[in-house]
């Protein structure tokens, strides 16, 4: 009995396998098709959505077949490493990723451009930068910047006091951004290439989002535990931003408040666009993703390897601009935003 | 229990002839999982060209190593009717201290790996006092252990990655070659494992004691097992084996992770489930426990090979658990009756 209802279930499965790879592998034609894998940190956020849509359509306009993979979580270095040798093993010309772990997908990455396998950074530099072939990306710790100094001249005539709503520990994204925004602020001291988030005088609490808007909206409440007449909020991400100012509207201070973030999600800018969010910093993963698709067909096409960085830009997006901080309205942000 | 009699020492006698029957029902059965895992191959086969070749099947393996070592390890443990959410927590844990202890203190290699090994012990020593001394359930002390090793691993590391780590650290992760297929040292390691705990279970008397504590631990505790010595030394060598585990991941990967091994504890549950293990202990054989960590990683494979995204391995890998557990319980029921 319990053999044949395992063989069933076997066969349950893999019936359900044979249906998901009709989907999945509609129109990726002949095995004579190069191929071009996209790894990204996670499957659900809607930045890698955009990512792979933004491949996808890339990939079918250069005659590509593309494959996609992602780790479980954000941080998750093994399942990268998995679905590198896996895309090797299928045979890919180049491969794009954003790496969830800048230092430990290193060795992994190294093996497969040992077999000549093209591989970009998107997003995210790896931990050295010259362990990808190239790295298409936003410049997080100017993202920071720009929200920082737009905080510091909408503040002017105030005290400041700062609430950092971060990413998590050690999260080399997360640390840019955060000390690009301290550094936008006018804090002393602070390095671009440092590995570790700084602090500031006036930054009066700091906790960790993990990016998501439940964790951003507790960690608001928190800080106003902690100090009630903060006045700026630095969230990582919209999602962070949106949590907190629910926090602050269930005590009445949305309006005294200031939050600012970076991503530039459709979500996040009509946050901004309604006014719960002052300014975003807007990215553009399309961008990433496509010109990394081109630069795998133009390797396989005549062997030519593209190199070094390549800034995908970085806008900041508000409906009330500060003189001296160069910024663009939400009609531009939503013309321009993903997810 | 038709022969129990009002004095003391012959009830305990027809316990015992009550429960023998239950302590001798057959270990388990690897036919189903051996069927399925066959099936998936066969369909792959069809499907990508590159699917059947040693290399890939050698990469397959390679790929499961942490986690089947892991899975070893969440065997005896879930043969006993515990369950163990700290594994992947432990295993990152002995990993950062093997890699911080050989790279920042300069300590000898094959030390920092003793040391590291050992810290993995003493952590599945503390959850099997905890579970046999304070009699709380494994669920829950697992449940805390995880957050405590994950806490340790990130202020230990503070939340570096550790590289540059000496050769003997990641050997491991290095090949040897079989024919004209690259096989990692790792992927030996792991399966001599397997083969060393299938004959403990299968073939010595500690082996029959483990099952017997999680088919019926009163009537093992009867006919004279030492319910609570085996069960702490389940725990402790299951924490020995997270050790072993966490050598293995650094060899894989061939850096120090403080994020590694956080969905290890579920994905190493899978793969025992899957093999045929019952959550309720007492069945299961640990080579299923291989087949059911190789049916996940040729799974994951063959999708990718295929082209499909890595999210539909994760649905075809949840249905199986649900399937396989199902199994299980209807046979439970139908040998009860």
């Amino acid at each position: 009995m319990i053999r044949r209802g395992i063989a069933f279930a076997a066969i349950g499965a893999l019936a359900l396998t044979a249906a998901a790879c009709g989907e999945g592998s509609k129109g990726s034609g002949s095995g004579g098709t190069p191929k071009v894998g996209l790894i990204t940190k996670t499957e659900t956020n809607p930045f890698f959505v955009k990512m792979r849509e933004g491949a996808q359509k890339q990939a079918a306009a250069d005659g590509l077949q593309l494959m996609t993979a992602a780790g479980k979580f954000d941080g998750d270095n093994e399942s990268q490493v998995t679905a590198i040798e896996n895309m090797v093993a299928a045979g890919v010309k180049g491969i794009l990723i954003t790496p969830s772990d800048t230092k430990a997908i290193i060795p992994a990455i190294a093996k497969a451009r040992a077999k000549d396998v093209l591989v970009i950074a998107l997003d995210t530099p790896t931990d050295p930068q010259d362990g990808t072939d190239a790295l298409f990306a936003t410049d997080n710790f100017k993202a920071g910047e720009l929200i920082g100094q737009y905080a510091k001249a909408k503040s002017a005539g105030t005290t400041p006091k700062i609430a950092m709503l971060d990413l998590a520990p050690g999260v080399s994204v997360g640390i840019l951004r955060h000390n690009g925004f301290l550094k936008g602020f006018g804090a002393a001291n602070v390095d671009a290439k440092a590995s570790k988030a700084v602090t500031a005088p006036q930054v009066v609490c700091a906790a960790d989002t993990a990016g998501d808007q439940a964790k951003g909206q507790s960690a608001m409440e928190t800080c106003l535990q902690k100090a009630p007449d903060l006045n700026i909020v630095y969230t990582i991400n919209e999602p962070a931003a949106l949590g907190a100012y629910t926090a602050l509207k269930a005590k009445g201070l949305e309006k005294k408040v200031l939050i600012v973030s970076v991503d530039g999600g459709c979500t996040g800018v009509k946050g901004v666009k309604d006014g719960q969010i002052a300014a975003t910093s807007q990215q553009y993963p399309l961008k990433m993703a496509s010109l990394g698709v081109d630069a795998v067909a133009k390797f396989a096409k005549d062997g030519t390897k593209a190199t070094g960085y390549t800034d995908t830009g970085v806008t900041l997006i508000t409906d009330k601009s500060v003189p001296g901080v160069e910024a663009k309205d939400t009609a531009f942000g939503l013309q321009n935003c993903w997810g | 229990m038709s022969t129990v009699t009002s004095s003391p020492a012959s009830s305990v006698a027809s316990r015992l002839r009550a429960v023998s029957p239950r302590l001798a029902i057959p270990a388990g059965s690897t036919i189903g999982p051996i069927v399925a895992f066959l099936l998936a191959c066969a369909f792959f086969t069809t499907q990508s060209s590159q699917f059947l070749s040693g290399g890939n099947l050698a990469l397959v393996i390679q790929q499961v190593m942490v986690v089947g070592t892991l899975a070893i390890g969440q065997t005896l443990i879930i043969l006993t009717a515990g369950i163990d959410l700290s594994c992947g927590a432990i295993m990152a844990f002995g990993g950062i201290v093997m890699a911080k202890l050989a790279v920042d203190t300069g300590m000898p290699p094959l030390l920092a790996i003793a040391a590291g090994i050992t810290v993995c012990a003493s952590f599945g020593l503390i959850n099997g006092l905890l579970v046999t001394r304070v009699s709380l359930p494994p669920f829950i002390v697992t449940l805390g252990m995880l957050n405590v090793a994950f806490a340790l691993t990130h202020i230990y590391s503070d939340e570096q990655t550790i590289s540059g780590l000496p050769s003997e650290l990641t050997a491991l992760g290095n090949t040897f070659p079989l024919g004209r297929t690259d096989v990692t040292y790792g992927s030996v390691l792991m399966l001599v494992l397997f083969a060393v705990f299938a004959y403990i279970l299968g073939q010595t008397a500690w082996g029959k004691h483990v099952y017997a504590v999680g088919n019926a631990p009163e009537a093992a505790r009867l006919t004279g097992i030492p319910v609570r010595r085996r069960l702490l030394a389940v725990y402790t060598i299951a924490g020995a084996v997270y050790g072993i585990a966490a050598l293995l991941l650094i060899a894989r990967t061939g850096v120090g992770d403080p994020k590694a091994g956080q969905t290890d504890n579920l994905d190493s549950i899978t793969a025992v489930v899957l093999g045929g293990t019952s959550l309720f202990g007492g069945r299961g054989l640990v080579i299923g426990t291989l087949i059911g960590a190789l049916l996940v990683g040729v799974i994951r494979n063959g999708l990718q090979l295929m082209g499909v995204p890595s999210i539909y391995q994760i649905l075809i890998t949840g249905i199986l658990v649900i399937l396989a557990v199902t199994v299980d319980q209807l046979s439970r029921k139908r040998s009860q009756r």
